[in-house]
């Protein structure tokens, strides 16, 4: 086994990288596929929860990064999925108690180990975004249909075409169809123009997700909500699979342009 | 546009197409790291730097940047006049004196 090692970024905070993460992690693993999750978000942990494994965590990335423990012992094995795993970040430290070249190293270690290894980057582009992108042989930058996501998105992807990663994909999250079609919302297809990369999926708005977090079991292990489609679907693109992006009614139907004709 | 909005006159673009426009023009920014006001002091030394060859109207002059997928593009429109009225004494070969003088006076 040699891993690819995904890195999930965004620039802006709050546009769901961490729940990206884990629900492709998941979803990948569901697939038959052996994943490490690893949360950089050092100081500010949260792939844990979203992962329903906080109370399983003896050690952390730092610990494993300044030698106190060996990294098997800091790996956490899902219950659910057994070829899941957890590599969470430290909670009482900052971004600068690892570097990119500690991040490549651990990343080397285990990759012959895994298929996967899906790392959630903080917020930011300083070092956090560093440690985070630097062992990555794939990119995947997750925004929201938001001015403020799209901007910071569109900073990412500089960055990282300047860092010779090779072209990173597009996810858009949260997604709100009925929106689009009031014409009220940013639609998929403006924000792959005004991005101009690659899309690798569509997630729609969807309560499952918050209540799947509220669980501690990612909305990619339901069955039949909407995002847990999507994001298994992403999970099948990045294994090579040709599926299409999710139809997500964004054209507005007869009643639509009816009511908006008479209302405005 | 609705029929109310068309009935009373009222023209305003979804939020949708104004957030697309507002993204776009600030990406055009962001991606060359060069402000509006950085722009508008390019524009005036390219005037400036041009109207020693041609005389151009300085008023018509429009610089814009253009993006085609990630790559921007630096469009002019120079509107030319006609070609500087050059001294009837001055001999070609001392042509670099007259662009000197036009950098000067900024008359050409």
């Amino acid at each position: 086994m040699a891993a690819t090692i995904v890195t999930i970024t965004s620039g802006k905070g709050g546009v769901g990288k961490t729940t990206v993460t884990a629900n492709l992690s998941m979803a990948l693993a569901m697939l038959g596929k052996r994943v490490l999750a690893i949360d950089t978000d050092i100081g500010l942990r949260n792939l844990d929860v979203v992962l329903g494994l906080e109370n399983r965590i003896v050690y952390d990335l730092v610990d494993v990064v300044e030698g106190r423990c060996r990294l098997r012992q800091a790996l956490i094995r899902d219950k659910r999925l057994s070829e899941l795993f957890l590599l969470p970040a430290a909670q009482t430290r900052d971004k600068s108690a690892v570097n990119p070249e500690q991040m490549v190293r651990l990343c080397d270690q285990v990759r012959p180990e895994f298929d996967f290894v899906m790392i959630d980057s903080p917020a930011g582009i300083e070092q956090g975004y560093r440690n985070a992108v630097a062992p990555a042989d794939r990119v995947l930058i997750v925004t929201t249909p938001e001015v403020s996501a799209v901007r910071d998105a569109d900073r990412i992807v500089g960055l990282v075409e300047a860092g010779e990663k090779g072209p990173p994909k597009l996810i858009i999250n949260r997604l709100n169809p009925a929106m689009v079609r009031r014409e009220e919302m940013l639609s998929t297809v403006d924000v792959v123009e005004i991005l101009a990369i690659d899309l690798i999926g569509v997630v729609p708005e969807d309560p499952a997700v918050i209540v799947s977090s509220n669980r501690g079991n990612p909305v990619s292990l339901d069955g039949k909500s909407p995002s847990g489609q999507a994001f298994r679907n992403i999970a099948g693109r990045l294994l090579g699979q040709d599926i299409p992006i999710m139809p997500i009614k964004e054209s507005a139907s007869v009643l639509d342009r009816l009511s908006r004709f008479l209302r405005g | 546009m609705s029929f109310l909005d068309r009935l009373f006159g009222r023209r305003e673009p979804t939020s949708r197409q104004m957030a697309k426009d507002r993204l776009q023009l600030v990406l055009v920014h962001d991606r060359i790291n060069i402000s509006p006001g950085m722009l508008d002091t390019m524009k005036d030394e390219m005037i400036k730097v041009i109207s020693k060859y041609v005389e151009i109207d300085p008023d018509g002059v429009e610089v814009t940047f253009t993006q085609s997928k990630r790559q921007s593009r630096l469009t002019a429109d120079i509107p030319v006049v006609g070609p500087v009225r050059r001294h009837p004494k001055k001999s070609s070969a001392r042509a670099t004196a007259v662009h000197g003088r036009a950098e000067v006076g900024g008359d050409g």
